[in-house]
Order: C-alpha cells, then structure tokens, then sequence
C-alpha cells in the first residue's frame, strides 16, 4: 500500500461517522425536528459500544448496544420535545451535556482497553480496480452500510410514502395535523431513527476508528455533522459529498500541518470547516435557488384538541 | 322564520348539542345543525361567531366538550381526520392545509388514504379535472401557484375520496365572480350526484345563489336556520351581526381636487422566480376620492403596492410622483415625507411587529415623525401616540398596551390603518383593507378611509372584494397580470365588465374599454 493509498483510507475512516450521524439527523430535521444533541448521543454510542464490545467481546453485540444507547437517549429528547412540547434548543443542549457525562461514567472502568481492528471486507473483482478499488471495496462494512444508508434515505424521502408524509410533517406540521397525519408518531421514530444513527456513529470512533475509549472522544464531531446537515440543504447526496470533503481536508491539513508548510497550524486547522462551507455554498447557489430548511423545524408542535 | 325539511330517511349527519370550551370561551354553545343527503347547506356568521370550530369538530380535527354527532342516525365518535374521511367527509380548508415546498401530485397523494402512488394520483387528476373542469398541472411546486389553483388542489383533494360530504370553508374569497361561478356550477353538479355540502361563508349573495337552507351562528350560539332565498339579504346580515349594519356614509360629494398621486408608464421586473412583473402601470389619484385596484389574488397587487409605497424603487424617478414630486427611485421614508401613508396586506409581520407592543409598533411608520428624535425612541410619545389611536378606531385590546399579535385580525388592522390615518397624510395607499376582518372592524375602517378621502386626502384601495369597492370607491381600475385597465367612475362599472377585466377577456378583445 503506497503512502497516498493510506491517507485516502484514513479519509474515509475519518468521514463515516460525520455521515452517519448527519444521516440521522437530516430524517429528524426533515421530520420538523431540531436535535442539537448528536454529540452526547454520539458519545453515549462510543461508550455503550466498547463496554458490550469488550465485556462480550463481539462487535456486533457492541454495535447494536452503540445503536441502543442512542436511541434510548433520543427516546429521553422525545419525552421532552414531544410530550411535553419542550424547547427544542434548549432540550438538544441539555442532551448532549448528559450524554457526555454520563458517558465518561460508563467508559470509566473500560480506559486502557483495546479492541482488535475489525476485519475488512473485500468484494472481489471491484476492490481490484487500480486506485479507487481497495479504498472504497476493501472497507468495514460500516462503510458499506453508510453508502446504503445514503442511497436509502434518499429514495425513502423522494418515493415512498412514508417519506412523503415524513416531508410533509416536517413542511408545515399544522397542516399535516389537519389532514390527519400522525405528526407526533412520525417525529417520535424520526427521532429515535437519528439517536440510532448517532449511536452506530460512536460505535463506529470506538471499535473501529480508535480502538479505545476515552472521554470526550468524539472530540466535537456531532456539531460537525449539526453543520453539514444545514450546508448540505436536508440533501442526502449532498450531505455525502460534504461529509467527505470535510474529512478528506481533515486528514489533508493533519499531514500538511506534519509538513510545515510554515503556515500556523491553526490555520490549517480551521481549513476543513472553510472547504465545506465554501464546497456547499457552491453546490447551493450553482443549484439556482436558494435551499430552506423544513417549515416547521425547530417549532414545538402542540395538537389543538 | 321556519325551514323546509323535506326528507324521508334520517339526515346524513345531525349535530346535537355541540358545545367546545376554551378556558372561560365558549366557542360553540349547543349548537344543532343537520343536513340532509345532497343538501347544500349554508353555516353563516361573522368571524368570531365560531363557525370553524364547529367545522373542526366535525371534521375530528378538535374534540368536543359535550354534544354528540349522528351520522344517518348512527352516534359517532370523530377522533381524527382520518376517520372523517374514512366516513366520507371531505374537507376544502380557507386556508393552511397545503405544503408550499411539495408538487401538486405529492399534496394530493399525502392526504389519501391506502396505497395511492403518485403515478395513480396523476392518472386519476387529470380525470377530475376534465369531469368537473379544474385544471391543474400536477408537477407545479404550490408556492409557484395562485390562490385559486391552491383551492383547486383542495377541492380535487376532497373528490378523488368520493366524499359523502364535502365542507367548503369561504371558498370564494380567493376567486373572480367567474371562477366563483365556475365553482357552484361544479357542486351544484356534485350535489345533484347525491353528495351533500356544508357551505361556509359571510357572502350573503352567493348563499342565496346556492343553498335552500342556512344556519346563522352568533357568539357560538344557532341563531336561526332560516332559507336564505325567501329572507333579504338585510334581514341575514342583522342576524348574523345581532344588530342592523349601517351603510356607508358618504355626505360630502365627491370633488375631484388636485393631483395627489400621478404614476406614469411604470414597468418593473418581477422580485422572485414566480412573482408578476408590473407593465406600463398609469394611474391618477386627486384629493378627495378613494380610488380602487381591483382584480385576483396574485396579478400584481402585491408588487404594485410595493411600487406604490417604495419598498420596490422604480428605475425612473418620474415614473412616480406625489404631490408633484418625483419620487420614483426615492424609498418609503422619503415618501412619508410627501405626506403619503401605506398600509400593506399582511398585519402580522408586515405592518406591524408580532411580539412588540402596540407603542413601539407606532415607530414602524411614525419613525421619521413624532416618535422619536436623534435615534432615541420617545417612549411616553408613543404610548401617548398608540392610546389615542386605540380611543379615536375603537381597538378593543386585551390591556393597556398589548403585543400585536394578542389583537384579534379585525382590531389589529382598525389599528394599523388608525395609525396612518391619524397623521391625516395627503396619500393613503392601503392593500386589502378588510381582508379577514369581522364586519363591525370592516365597517369602521371602510367609513373612515372615504371620511379621509372627503376630508381632501386621495385614497387608493387595492382589494379583491368587489363589494368593498363598489361600496368605498369614487374610481375604479382592475389590474390583470401586471396590466392596469384605464380609471373609470365607479358608476360605469358593472360586476360583469369587472369580471372580464380579471380574467383578461376585455383586454385581449383589445380596446374594448377604450370608451
């Protein structure tokens, strides 16, 4: 494997989970629903998952406990935002800080541990494609499934009609409600979808991209995929492309900041935050017309009964 | 006042004792109502009398506190919308159940029950729309569309569900006297097939045109159900306002004085992707008449206002004067210098603040006057400012000083238009005056723009209420995508020519108003 084949892997071990998390999100906010706490949910999924992980030493138990204990904690903002009408600002917060604290309690007897790397999959004939062949079919099948999950939410939203009703909710809520669509059933699996989601993101930083488990791992990386689902306008195909610019400029900057260009690094550092914003706003304004987000997202809805 | 019952087998749906509290509000009061199988039924009141309540009752969109419902002679309970329709209740909305983002297919597909694809919805619309006439192209995004196609969605929304009764909540205050036309036609076409229709409006002519029997709500209460054709149209209006309305007063005649406001070839592009552009707009308003703009939802009112007032610059100066100034490309506050005032369409948002209190919402417009000097608000002018505007356009408010948005629409608009009549400005441009006012606010705001006009200010009124501007108006124009028809007195007018002028016709048969 030469040296540019390396980075290019890292690129995409460092982009997943900012796209899984963001995909979560993106069904949540397409719902009507503004969850700022894909941080904490984030870290609740790397703890949760390492602890099963190692304590019955499977991945996938590991996986599915990551994916749980998102949810759980989506579960909790539900109660909240929906049930008792809540700010949804202000609940989103609250999660994240909870769920990192509450993370760093549960990773605590497990710091020091370390997981094996997890076996990659090949998929023979495609991985042999000279330069692109092992760095996109020679991958964990979290890669795969973030693909699928790409590629799913985007037909779930435009063709079907459970997407159809999902976009309406989330357009105008008062008149889904008139209508007689299900606007809180919808927005409560809307939300549990996105707490998965972000679960399997951290399951994905603890077993696969570091191994280990520390506190405050995620290092920030909900609020990136916070962003990139406003910079990529609710779009799941921009969303993929913005997840890997912001992590390709990641990996880029870490290895210029290695050759010292003579440019402070925290110059460097802010680059992959400028490439994204920059690389989306083209997308949008090339697109002609500018992008809003879902009607209703961010208002509480309360049924006039 | 008795009402003919002719019917053998029990009504399709009867109300009984509907009552919904909110808080220390009764909004509907033991109300009884029942319509008979292909009746067109007519629910009559002021805005307020608690019509839409009632409708959200039966329509499962709200619960009620007491009261049942029969339907043929069944108690039923409706929990949600979707056992109203499961029923075979349809619902046209006024407003507020359609999704601006989405196409017209995919409005249509969300709110069918079972497994309708969007090719089987697009089938099956253009069906509808050759059967019943409502043309609609089922690719649009709404938001590009006018008010009349959104109803149209509403109403082709409710028929591929093959209703059993269909509830129109004032269908026609978007339409021309043709669409309008073209709509009864249709459901009296429907009630002929047998399906029943609860009509709701506070047009008294079209009830007369449409229903045998109406039920008049006041205050949430059943006041009478009386057959509408064998009452005046007088006698109904004093039911639904529980006194007898005034008319217009307008002793002084009309004395065309100078020139107040002249707009002279004006041309402006359209703001957005799907706004109207204005063409070679001219228009003459004198001291001392209420001129009026007629014409349908979304032919250029909206940007001829903004034209008017200056919150669109013209590219020539002279395209626009006020008083002799040329003031095409100067911005709204240097026309309020001229002495001219504006009142655009939307209360809420536009011509006053939401959360802001009625003082402070005095500087959207008084800023550059008495409110406030060197940057610093005047707080105790204002205040002094918004009581006496409160006093002089009977505003009935919650408290002393509310925010805008706890006004009821009619009181916020006595107050918004109050606010620019007070400064007794020499133009007064106003957009849909009464637009979703109760009749008394109506009244009042009527009276006092003609008591401004008489009083030697000129008073241009952009409205789509025919009645309002054969009521108001001394000059009337109608403006057709972007096209102003010449002024003419407002008794050469008939409703007819008005309808043609909207629709285009007497424009394209090409000088037929050139008299």
């Amino acid at each position: 494997m030469t040296t540019f084949e390396a980075i290019l892997l890292t690129i995409v071990t460092a982009s997943t989970p900012l796209l899984i998390a963001a995909l979560g999100e993106l069904v949540t906010e397409r719902s009507g629903v503004l969850n700022l706490g894909v941080e904490g949910m984030m870290a609740m999924g790397a703890a949760c998952s390492f602890a099963a992980a190692v304590s019955f030493d499977s991945t996938l138990v590991g996986v599915l406990a990551g994916m749980t204990a998102g949810a759980l904690m989506a579960a909790l903002f539900a109660l909240a935002v929906l049930g008792f009408a809540a700010n949804q600002v202000g609940s989103g917060l609250a999660l994240t800080i909870f769920g990192l604290g509450l993370s760093g309690l549960i990773g605590a007897p497990f710091v020091g541990a370390r997981r094996d790397p997890v076996a990659p999959v090949d998929i023979p004939g495609l991985s042999d494609i000279p330069y692109i062949g092992r760095l996109f079919f020679e991958q964990d099948l979290f890669v795969y499934a973030s693909f699928a999950l790409t590629i799913l939410i985007a037909l779930y939203l435009t063709r079907t009609r459970s997407g159809l009703t999902l976009r309406s909710i989330g357009e105008n809520h008062t008149s889904a409600n008139a209508l007689g669509l299900p606007v809180l059933r919808v927005r409560f699996l809307a939300i549990l979808f996105g707490g998965a989601c972000a679960g399997l993101a951290g399951a994905y930083l603890a077993l696969v991209y570091t191994r280990f488990w520390s506190p405050g791992m995620t290092a920030g990386r909900g609020w990136i995929a916070l962003a990139l689902v406003v910079f990529a306008a609710w779009r799941p195909g921009w969303l993929l492309i913005g997840a890997y610019i912001f992590g390709a400029a990641t990996v880029l900057q870490l290895h210029a900041q290695a050759a010292q260009f003579g440019v402070p690094s925290q110059v460097l550092s802010a680059v992959p935050y400028l490439a994204t914003i920059l690389a989306l706003l083209l997308l949008s304004l090339r697109h002609g017309r500018a992008v809003g987000a879902p009607g209703s997202l961010g208002t509480p809805f309360v049924p006039d009964r | 006042m008795k009402a003919d019952v002719s019917s053998s087998g029990p009504p399709l749906v009867e109300l009984k004792g509907i009552s919904k509290r909110y808080g220390d509000l009764l909004a509907n009061d033991g109300i009884d109502l029942s319509i008979e199988p292909g009746e067109i039924h007519a629910l009559l009141g002021e805005n307020g009398a608690g019509k839409s309540t009632l409708v959200k009752i039966l329509y499962g969109v709200i619960e009620p506190s007491a009261g049942e419902i029969l339907w043929e002679g069944r108690p039923v309970a409706i929990g949600s919308p979707v056992e109203a329709r499961a029923l075979g209740l349809g619902m046209v909305f006024q407003h507020f159940s359609l999704f601006d983002e989405m196409t017209v297919a995919e409005n249509i597909a969300v709110a069918l029950s079972g497994e309708w694809s969007l090719a089987t919805v697009r089938g099956r619309l253009s069906e509808i729309s050759r059967t019943y006439g409502l043309v609609l192209d089922a690719d649009r995004a709404v938001w590009t569309l006018s008010a009349g196609e959104r109803q149209r969605i509403e109403i082709v929304r409710c028929l591929l569900q093959n209703p059993r009764l269909l509830i129109l909540d004032e269908p026609t205050s978007v339409l021309t006297p043709q669409e309008s036309e073209h709509l009864f036609v249709t459901l009296d076409k429907l009630s002929a097939e047998g399906c029943s229709i609860l009509y709701i409006s506070h047009k008294l002519e079209e009830v007369r045109r449409l229903c045998r029997r109406a039920t008049i709500l006041r205050a949430g209460r059943v006041v009478a159900t009386i057959d509408p054709r064998a009452s005046t149209a007088r006698e109904i209006a004093a039911l639904m306002v529980g006194s007898e309305v005034g008319e217009i007063r307008t002793d002084a005649p009309h004395v065309p004085q100078e020139e107040v406001l002249r707009v002279d070839h004006l041309g402006m592009p359209p703001a957005g992707l799907h706004g109207q552009a204005l063409k070679d707009i001219n228009l003459v308003a004198r001291a001392g008449e209420v001129v009026g703009i007629a014409g349908v939802a979304g032919n250029g009112q909206s940007e001829l206002f903004a034209a008017l007032s200056g919150e669109r610059l013209a590219e020539r100066a002279d395209a626009i004067a006020i008083a002799g100034r040329a003031c095409g490309t100067a911005g709204i506050d240097a026309r309020r210098r001229l002495a001219a005032a504006f009142v655009p369409e939307e209360r809420l948002g536009h011509a006053a603040a939401p959360t802001h209190r009625l003082s402070e919402n005095t500087l959207i417009s008084h800023a550059a006057t008495e409110v406030s000097r060197s940057g610093f608000i005047l707080v105790s002018a204002a205040k002094r400012l918004a009581r006496s505007i409160i006093k002089s356009f009977d505003v009935r408010t919650p408290e002393g000083d509310p925010q805008a948005r706890k006004l009821s629409g009619g009181n916020l608009q006595k107050f918004v238009i109050g606010r620019e009549i007070i400064r007794k400005p020499k133009l007064l441009v106003v957009d849909q005056p009464t637009w979703g006012v109760d009749a008394g606010a109506a009244r009042l705001i009527r009276q006092a723009l003609v008591d401004l006009a008489r009083e030697g200010s000129a008073v241009v009124v952009v409205s789509q209420d025919l009645d309002e501007l054969f009521e108001v108006a001394d000059q009337m124009a109608v403006i057709h995508q972007g096209r102003l028809s010449p002024l003419k007195p407002i008794g050469e007018w008939t409703r007819e020519a008005v309808g043609l002028e909207m629709l285009g016709v007497a424009q394209a048969q090409g000088g037929a108003h050139a008299v």
